[in-house]
C-alpha cells in the first residue's frame, strides 16, 4: 500500500492487467508515446510497444468500432476517447453495436471492453469539453457504467471493466486525477455495482458521484459542525446500480440528499430519487433534495464556470433544507 | 484465379439459395406471416456468393440491412435463419434480432447490421484481432451504396489503409440508397474511385457475374491475407425489389426493373456452367430441386418452432 494518484492508480491497473493478460491492449487518440491526453497511458507504450498500445487517427466511430469488433472477436480492449464529449460522434458504434450485440443476437457475442473517458468541468475548457454525460449511457441497456471516485477504487475498477464480459463505460474526472490516497501494488478488484459507504452517518444520506463524493464529504464536515450527522453513499457504478445500500442508508437516515455535477434535468440523481421514491417513500421525513449542474451548457469564463459546478454549500444548503 | 468444378457448382447452389429463400420470404411478407420488415437481396445473388465463396469459418464477414444473401453465402443455416425471420425461439438469435441481426459467429457471421454504415469500424476491429493473433484470416465488410457516403465508411477505409489491416470492402452498388439515386447521393460514379483516396486498389466489377466477383474479391483477399492490406471491389448491381417489402418503388421505372432482370445472374451464370462442361442442364434443375426442397424444410422448422416466451425477454441483457 502506498500514496498513489488516481492517475497513477489507472495507469497502475492497465499495466498490471496488460502484463497479466495478452489480449488485453490499448487504443485511443494520442495514447502512445504521447502518452494520453491526461497521461493515463504514459510508458505503457515503451512497455509493451505500439501492437499492444494503439495511436488512432482522430476517428472516434473508428476507436469505439474497432474496440467493439476485436472484443467479439476474442480480444478485451481498452478504448480511451480523449473527452466524454466526443462519445456524440461515435454514439452508435457504443449503444447500437456494441451494448446490443449481445442481447440481438440471442446470447452468442461477447463484448468485453473497456471505453475510458475522462469527464468533468473545472479546467476551464467550455462547453465541448467539460460535460458529465453518465446519464446518456446509463439509460442504455447492456452497457455497465463505472464512475469511480478514489484512486483506490479507480484502480480495482478498472482491472473489474476490463476483465468483464460486457462493454463497460468507464467516467473519470478530470479534477480527479492529482487527487492522491492509498492504493495497493498489488493487483486488486473493486466489484462493478457495489456501492460504498465513504462516511457513516446517521441524519441524511448524501449520494453522490465521481468528483462530488469529494464534495460532499467536505459539506459533511461542515454539517457536522452544525449538530448533523451526514452519511455519504457513492454508488461507484451507476449501472448495475447498487440500490441495496442507497436504500439501507436512507431507511437508516429517514432523509436523501443526491449530488452529480452531471445536469440535475433526466440526470442520474432522477433516477436515484425515483427508486428512492419507489421503493422507500415510506421512510423518508422529508422531500428528496437533488443538488446538480443547471440545464445550461458548460460555460467558458472562471467564475461561470463555478457558478455552474455545485459546490459544498450548495450540498449543506439543499441538507439544512429538509434537516 | 478461376474456382474449380467443385466451388462453381457450391457457387451455383448458394445462388439459388438466396433466390429461394428470399423468393419465400417476399411471398410470406405478403400473406402478413413475417413480423417486422424485410429487405430482399434478390438480383444481388452474384455479389455474395461470388465474395463469400472460398473463405473458410476463421474469416469474417460484417453484413447490412440486407444480409440475408450474405449470411447464406458464408454458410447460415437456412432452418435458423428462417426461423429467426419468423420470429421463433429455435432461430438464430431466439427472436431477438430477426431479419436485420442474424449472426453466427461459428461461421464468422459477425452480424447483419440495421444501421447504414455500422459494419465498417467493427470489421476493423475483427481485423484488427485476426492480426493481432498473428492468423491469416481475413474479413470481408459488405456495405451499400448509401453506406458509402457515411463518416463510419470512410473512417474504415482511412484506418484499415493506415493499419494495413486484412480486410476487403465489397461494396454493393443497387444505385439507390432506398429512394435517393446514386447520381443525387455522389458525385462520383465508381464508388470504386475513393479507394485512391486511402492508397488502396480499387476496382469495379459486374456485380451480376458472379464469377467476376469471386474473382476481384479473390484477388484482394489474396492480398490481404498475405498482410498487404485491404482493398476496395465495387459491384455493380441491382436490387429487384424496394429498399423493403411494400416499397411501392415510384422513384425507379419500370424500364430500368425490366432492364436489370434480363441480366439475371443466375441465368448467365447457368450459360457459363452448361457451356464449360461443368453441370448439364438436367444439373441445374436437380440442384435447383434439391434446394427448393430445403428451403421448403426450413419454412416447416420455422413454422413449427415455438414462438419466445415473454419470461427470456431480459436474457442475454448482459453476459
Amino acid at each position: 500500500m502506498s500514496k498513489k494518484t488516481y492517475l497513477q492508480a489507472l495507469n497502475e491497473a492497465l499495466r498490471q492487467e496488460m502484463e497479466r493478460d495478452e489480449k488485453v491492449f490499448i487504443i485511443g487518440e494520442d495514447v502512445g508515446q504521447f502518452g494520453g491526453c491526461f497521461g493515463v497511458t504514459q510508458g505503457l507504450f515503451d512497455t509493451f510497444g505500439e501492437g499492444r498500445v494503439m495511436d488512432t487517427p482522430i476517428t472516434e466511430s473508428a476507436i469505439v468500432g474497432t474496440a467493439a469488433g476485436a472484443a467479439a472477436s476474442g480480444l478485451r480492449p481498452v478504448a480511451e476517447l480523449m473527452f466524454v464529449d466526443f462519445i456524440g460522434v461515435s454514439m452508435d458504434q457504443l449503444f447500437n453495436q456494441a451494448a446490443k450485440m449481445r442481447f440481438m443476437f440471442g446470447g452468442k457475442a461477447t463484448v468485453p471492453m473497456t471505453l475510458r473517458m475522462p469527464q468533468g468541468a473545472g479546467i476551464g475548457a467550455a462547453a465541448q469539453h467539460s460535460q458529465s454525460l453518465e446519464a446518456w449511457f446509463m439509460h442504455v441497456p447492456g452497457l455497465k457504467v463505472a464512475i469511480p471516485s478514489t484512486p483506490y477504487d479507480a484502480k480495482g475498477m478498472l482491472i473489474s471493466a476490463i476483465r468483464d464480459e460486457n462493454p463497460v463505460v468507464f467516467l473519470e474526472h478530470k479534477l480527479l486525477y492529482g487527487v492522491d490516497g492509498d492504493v495497493p501494488d498489488e493487483s486488486y478488484t473493486v466489484e462493478l455495482g457495489k456501492a460504498d459507504i465513504k462516511r457513516e452517518g446517521t441524519d441524511v444520506t448524501i449520494v453522490a458521484t465521481s468528483l462530488m463524493v469529494h464534495t460532499a464529504l467536505a459539506a459533511a464536515e461542515k454539517l457536522q459542525a452544525d449538530g448533523i450527522s451526514a452519511e455519504v453513499v457513492d454508488p461507484r457504478c451507476l449501472q448495475p446500480l447498487d440500490k441495496e445500500t442507497i436504500l439501507g442508508s436512507v431507511k437508516k437516515t429517514n432523509a436523501l440528499v443526491v449530488a452529480h455535477e452531471a445536469v440535475g434535468f433526466a440526470g442520474p440523481g432522477a433516477e436515484i430519487a425515483a427508486m428512492v421514491a419507489e421503493e422507500a417513500l415510506d421512510y423518508l421525513d422529508a422531500p428528496i433534495k437533488r443538488v446538480a449542474a443547471p440545464f445550461c451548457p458548460v460555460p467558458f469564463s472562471p467564475p461561470l464556470e463555478q457558478a455552474y459546478i455545485p459546490n459544498e454549500d450548495d450540498i449543506v444548503a439543499a441538507v439544512k433544507s429538509i434537516r | 484465379m478461376s474456382p474449380d468444378k467443385k466451388m462453381m457448382v457450391s457457387m451455383y447452389e448458394t445462388m439459388n439459395r438466396i433466390r429461394l429463400f428470399e423468393t419465400k420470404l417476399q411471398e410470406f411478407f405478403a400473406a402478413g406471416r413475417i413480423p417486422g420488415f424485410v429487405h430482399l437481396y434478390l438480383g444481388e445473388e452474384a455479389v455474395a456468393t461470388g465474395a463469400c465463396a472460398g473463405l473458410t469459418n476463421q474469416d469474417k464477414i460484417t453484413s447490412t440491412h440486407r444480409g440475408h444473401g450474405h449470411l447464406l453465402a458464408k454458410g447460415g443455416d437456412l432452418k435458423l435463419m428462417m426461423a429467426e425471420i419468423f420470429g421463433r425461439k429455435d432461430g438464430y438469435c431466439k427472436g431477438k434480432g430477426g431479419s436485420m441481426h442474424i449472426a453466427d459467429f461459428d461461421l464468422g457471421i459477425l452480424g447483419a447490421n440495421g444501421i447504414v454504415g455500422g459494419g465498417g469500424p467493427l470489421a476493423l476491429g475483427a481485423a484488427l484481432a485476426n492480426k493481432y493473433e498473428k492468423t491469416d484470416a481475413v474479413v470481408i465488410c459488405f456495405f451499400g451504396d448509401g453506406a458509402s457516403n457515411q463518416g463510419t465508411t470512410q473512417e474504415s477505409l482511412n484506418m484499415a489503409s493506415a493499419w494495413k489491416l486484412p480486410l476487403v470492402f465489397v461494396n454493393e452498388n443497387n444505385g439507390y440508397g432506398i429512394s435517393c439515386p446514386q447520381c443525387k447521393s455522389m458525385a462520383v460514379t465508381d464508388i470504386a474511385d475513393r479507394a485512391a483516396a486511402y492508397d488502396m486498389p480499387g476496382v469495379v466489377v459486374d456485380g451480376n457475374d458472379v464469377l467476376a466477383v469471386h474473382e476481384a474479391v479473390s484477388e484482394a483477399v489474396k492480398r490481404a491475407r498475405k498482410g498487404e492490406g485491404p482493398s476496395l471491389v465495387e459491384c455493380k448491381t441491382y436490387r429487384w425489389r424496394g429498399h423493403f417489402e411494400g416499397d411501392a418503388c415510384t422513384y425507379r421505372c419500370d424500364e430500368e426493373l425490366k432492364e436489370w432482370m434480363a441480366k439475371d445472374p443466375i441465368p448467365r451464370f447457368e450459360e457459363k456452367l452448361v457451356e464449360s462442361g461443368v453441370l448439364k442442364k438436367k444439373d441445374l434443375k436437380e440442384i435447383k430441386a434439391r434446394i427448393e426442397k430445403e428451403v421448403g424444410e426450413a419454412v416447416e422448422f420455422a413454422e413449427q418452432s415455438p414462438l419466445p416466451e415473454a419470461s427470456a425477454l431480459m436474457d442475454d441483457v448482459y453476459a
